[in-house]
């Protein structure tokens, strides 16, 4: 098939590809849009075949076949929880596959009489190196989020050195290959090199930002692909890559302002291995004490309200009670409470992550309400029940200048009438960082597992 | 068609896919980033298309065949993984279920 034809079939695959990001923008059509994006895929995957003229198709099949039979097994069992480390592995042999098309291609134009062209040079070794720092970071990242390894920082004495000199040396092999240096090792090179830049670039970031990081990492390869169609003269993956690239490098910067933290302090701050001293955690609290409540308590409470606000965080999903609090939420509606969740947007393991958790366990999608909804509706509201959440409920991000969290935006829970805590202890988050919500007089901890907890309140609402 | 003139349309297109990648996701809420990111990380198994070609490209060597072989299956392991993954989580955003609270 000519440039010319294939190029013009692959545009069907760029439209579908364009309308299911569109269909997103809607929850009651956005599974429609997917099955078009699908549709899209193999209208490419047809056009390719036909390309290819029948050569070596039965290896075509086997790798399909062992691919595609290896990602839908793994894709239909993974439980929700654990989705952010799918969409790393996925993420991570897609970088890896751009990586391989490269040294496939350098190994293929190379023998040629004279230089490679410079474009081809370039997009070759971009696509190499990008493809390879996202297949090893998203590998790292799998690892990290499926506890493989530590999720706390890893970092050692001159780390940012190391890094910055690995990837000097990576760049400093690009230029030498983009500018006629006919060597193959120096791409094998690269991207070996690429590879380890990526585990050392993520073993320093902590799991808590693990939704920029994810982010970030798609945007990679997303990139790698874009570039890789400049090296094969290949439209659907220009088009297709950047489309990716420019959804994951929205979404980082969206995640680090959710954060208030910049995408560079997120990425080298190695946030999490430094706590705040308990002399400045017993300062903010201002030596205020703790009211705890029981269940008994607190089901009265949430019974007798007119408007409930769940505030889910990742203890939520930890704790695996997503189920629970659908089941209470159910009981405070049949007795005529009002019912929303507000959901920030850091709170999970990947952008938009908790959303997933509630749906699957039946919450009706009309009452997911993100920050910007909810924050206005605390001062309506009566109580907040805080679930598994800390730092993003924490008003020392809007108060206290000295908070390492200060200028986060927050879910503003303390603008309720009542406030209830469920935690398992008093001590401090992930971060270490001290909440002086915990001491507002408006606020009840209710102590203990969040599962039981939460258990324990269903059955008390029911018998009222 | 001329090496320049193909160059120029292609940096053309990639910085139109820019714009229009940011105008179509900015449009997304909140509530569906996670499928927007597996759904996007579908999209980008479209590699698959560069990884046919390097297997189905008909020079022999066994090293393309088998760089092609291990990219063909990751790009496919991508593409697939991708589409159900997203297709399953699209599946549960529902307004409101039907047997139980039907008012």
């Amino acid at each position: 098939m000519s440039y010319t034809s294939s190029n013009l079939l692959y545009l069907i695959t760029i439209v579908a590809f364009v309308l299911a990001l569109r269909f997103l923008s809607n929850p009651a059509h956005a599974r429609r849009g997917n099955q078009v994006g699908a549709i899209g895929m193999l209208a490419a995957i047809v056009v390719t075949w036909v390309k290819t003229g029948g050569t070596s198709w039965w290896a075509l099949v086997l790798g399909m076949a062992v691919g595609g039979g290896l990602g839908a097994v793994v894709a239909r069992k993974v439980k929700m929880t654990a989705m952010p480390q799918m969409v790393a592995l996925f993420n991570g042999v897609g970088g890896g596959a751009a990586a391989l098309i490269s040294l496939a291609e350098l190994h293929r134009i190379l023998p040629d009489p004279g230089r490679p062209r410079t474009d081809i040079a370039v997009a070759i070794v971009l696509s190499g190196l990008i493809g390879a720092i996202s297949f090893a970071g998203s590998l790292v990242a799998f690892a990290k989020l499926q506890e493989l390894l530590s999720g706390r920082p890893i970092t050692y004495a001159g780390q940012q050195v190391v890094n910055a000199t690995l990837f000097l040396a990576c760049v400093a092999a690009c230029v030498a290959l983009s500018s006629g240096v006919q060597q193959e090792w120096l791409l094998w090179a690269v991207v070996a090199g690429g590879a380890v830049f990526g585990i050392l670039f993520v073993l320093p970031i902590g799991g808590a930002d693990m939704p920029v990081v994810i982010s970030l990492l798609n945007a990679f390869t997303g990139l790698a692909v874009a570039v890789g169609g400049f090296e094969l003269e290949n439209n659907v993956l220009i088009v297709s890559g950047m489309l990716v690239g420019a959804s994951g490098t929205l979404l980082t910067l969206m995640m680090g302002r959710a954060m208030n933290r910049s995408v560079t302090n997120v990425l080298f701050g190695a946030f999490g291995a430094v706590t705040a001293s308990p002399a400045d955690a017993a300062a903010s609290n201002g030596g205020g004490s703790v009211r705890s409540a029981n269940a008994e308590d607190v089901a009265v409470m949430l019974a007798y309200a007119h408007k409930v606000v769940f505030v889910p965080g990742y203890g939520l999903a930890v704790a695996q009670a997503q189920h629970d609090v659908r089941q209470l939420a159910d009981l405070l509606e049949e007795k005529g409470v009002e019912v929303t969740y507000a959901i920030h947007p850091v709170a999970g393991r990947m952008p938009g992550h908790m959303n997933v958790l509630l749906a699957e366990a039946n919450v009706p999608y009309p009452q997911l309400k993100e920050m910007d909804e909810a924050n206005p509706e605390f001062s309506r509201t009566d109580v907040a029940v805080v679930v598994g959440a800390n730092d993003v409920v924490n008003p020392d991000a809007r108060n206290n200048q000295g908070s390492p969290i200060y200028g986060m935006p927050i879910l503003n829970v303390d603008n309720a009438q009542a406030v209830v805590v469920l935690k398992r202890s008093m001590n401090p988050g992930f971060a270490g960082i001290e909440n002086p919500l915990f001491y507002n007089p408006k606020t009840v901890m209710l102590f203990g597992d969040a599962k039981e907890s939460i258990v324990n309140l269903a059955q008390n609402v029911k018998t009222l | 068609m001329n090496h320049n003139t193909l160059l120029m349309f292609e940096v053309t297109i990639l910085v139109l896919a820019i714009f229009l990648g940011i105008e179509v996701i900015s449009k997304v809420p909140s509530l569906l980033h996670t499928p927007l990111m597996s759904g996007t990380n579908a999209i980008h198994g479209v590699v698959i298309v560069g990884a046919m070609l390097v297997l189905g490209s008909g020079h022999k060597g066994a090293f393309t065949w088998i760089i092609g072989f291990v990219a063909v299956v990751l790009a496919s392991a991508n593409v697939v993984g991708g589409f159900v993954v997203t297709d399953r989580m699209l599946e549960m955003f529902k307004k409101r279920e039907p047997p139980k609270r039907g008012e």
